[in-house]
């Protein structure tokens, strides 16, 4: 089988990095005007901007809680996002997926019961697509979360990791995920290291488990101290400037 | 002792839930962010734009979590008549309020909105500068610009208060007012605090270049590092 080589003969992966390394993240907090909290955070290829709204009067009687705020999450895939010009509805499947997960992520995270009869929105927008969906929007999603100032347990972080030819890998790209890989999703909240969400679609087999979940949970607490850098350095800046 | 901005964790710790500043009263700590929504306090001036209106009641967006309710028998009737509300002035509500009644009224003066931690409470929130131009500064981050309005007008009967007529306003009063609207715009890009001073500074540096121009990034840079020095 012509099957592409997916770790080279130095160790090195197609985009030039080793088995435990993560994709180059660039973030940036509070980048719309408009919203109460934005983020636009860059992993390796993977870009993603997220805008938060809220806690607001929620738009219909129906999505009222008597008892906490609603989150109501709804991620759109630009047309020009893949390799292929293509115009995806929001009501796509696999996308009304995600956006579940991430919505039953932050449904515990965020203290919802200090806002009853609200509604938090978040918008997710991918803008280039080039693997990890779930863990990009998780990670967006927290940053304009707490640049939007809502009151959160801890930051959520989130990560993948997978299993090449027996060797676990850290941060998987499109082409290594549509090559078949075993991918696992982890999202988990540094302070305590519970874990709030863990996801595979594929068999692995179980004593390679433990070894690809410990690689994806170093990979959520590299994340964390990028985002925390991120979040402690734009307040700082803001509290300069209002001197 | 937990304020706002902090919780209980699992451990019996006191730990912050959002990214602000640390505030102390004695015993009594809490944590302020520096984007969050308006909280409402008892004695605060907003400005708020109609709705909805419902049964003996308008609601108000006042930039909160929730919208605020201005009920019917919270307000004074045109006149000054002091009675109990009856039916009849139930189905006149729209009379005083209809939805969205800040929006017909932008053309008397303009509003504008910026982050509500920019705002101060201060002894007085109606400000009128010197270029004819009224100013409500709400603590919500709501401000409303308007021409200035003369005393006597204001003495009026309260009929007025409710009316949707507007006057006037003459070419030079409109730059005024939007001169004012784009230098606060500009304090806010630049999350300076938003009072009487700083608006005086800032409209006066932006006296060397037109009012559409305002809007431009360099520009906006240049009045609020005038700013800056000003306040030092």
């Amino acid at each position: 089988m012509s099957r592409l080589e997916l770790i080279g003969p130095q160790g090195l992966r197609n985009d030039g990095r080793r088995v435990q390394e993560l994709r180059k993240i660039n973030c940036k907090p509070s980048v719309l005007s408009q919203a109460d909290g934005s983020a636009y955070i860059e992993q390796g290829n993977t870009k993603c901007l997220a805008a938060v709204y809220g806690p607001r009067e929620a738009r219909t009687k129906a999505q009222v809680l008597h008892n906490r705020a609603n989150i109501n999450v709804e991620i759109s895939l630009a047309p020009f996002c893949m390799s292929e010009r293509k115009k995806r509805s929001k009501s796509d499947k696999r996308i009304l997926e995600i956006a579940s997960a991430v919505k039953q992520t932050f449904e515990t995270i965020i203290k919802t019961e200090l806002f009853a009869r609200s509604q938090i929105d978040i918008y997710l927008q991918i803008l280039q697509f080039d693997g990890g969906t779930i863990q990009i929007c998780i990670n967006a999603a927290t940053l304009a979360l707490i640049d939007a100032g809502i009151p959160m347990v801890d930051y959520v972080c989130a990560c993948s990791a997978g299993c090449i030819d027996d060797e676990p890998v850290l941060d998987l790209n499109y082409v290594e995920e549509s090559h078949d890989t075993p991918e696992l999703t982890v999202a988990l909240l540094p302070k305590t290291g519970k874990i709030t969400l863990l996801q595979m679609e594929s068999r692995l087999h179980v004593d390679k488990f433990q070894s690809v979940m410990e690689m994806a949970t170093v990979g959520c607490k590299k994340i964390y101290n990028i985002l925390d850098d991120v979040v402690r350095e734009n307040v700082k800046n803001l509290l300069e400037k209002k001197k | 002792m937990r304020g706002h901005g902090t919780y209980n964790t699992e451990s019996g710790k006191c730990a912050a839930s959002v990214a602000g500043v640390v505030e102390r009263v004695n015993k009594l700590i809490s944590v302020r962010s520096l984007h969050a929504r308006y909280n409402g306090e008892v004695g605060d001036l907003v400005i708020g734009r109609i709705t909805e209106v419902s049964h003996r009641r308008w609601k108000v967006d006042i930039n909160s979590r929730q919208d605020a309710v201005l009920l019917l028998s919270a307000i004074n009737l045109p006149g000054g008549i002091q009675r109990r509300k009856t039916d009849a002035d139930e189905l006149q509500m729209r009379k005083f309020f209809s939805e969205g009644d800040l929006l017909v009224a932008e053309v008397q003066g303009h509003f504008q909105d910026v982050p509500q931690a920019l705002v101060q409470r201060c002894k007085t929130h109606f400000h009128t500068l010197p270029y004819g131009v009224d100013l409500a500064l709400g603590l919500n981050g709501y401000i409303w610009v308007s021409k200035q309005t003369t005393q006597s007008s204001k003495d009026q009967d309260s009929d007025a208060i409710y009316s949707n007529d507007n006057e006037e306003i003459d070419q030079e009063r409109r730059e005024a007012i939007a001169r004012v609207c784009n230098s606060i715009n500009a304090l806010s890009r630049h999350f300076l605090h938003i009072n009487d001073t700083t608006i005086k500074l800032a409209y006066e540096a932006s006296l060397h270049f037109p009012v559409k121009d305002l809007l431009k990034l360099d520009v906006m840079e240049a009045i609020t590092s005038e700013v800056k020095a000003g306040i030092r």
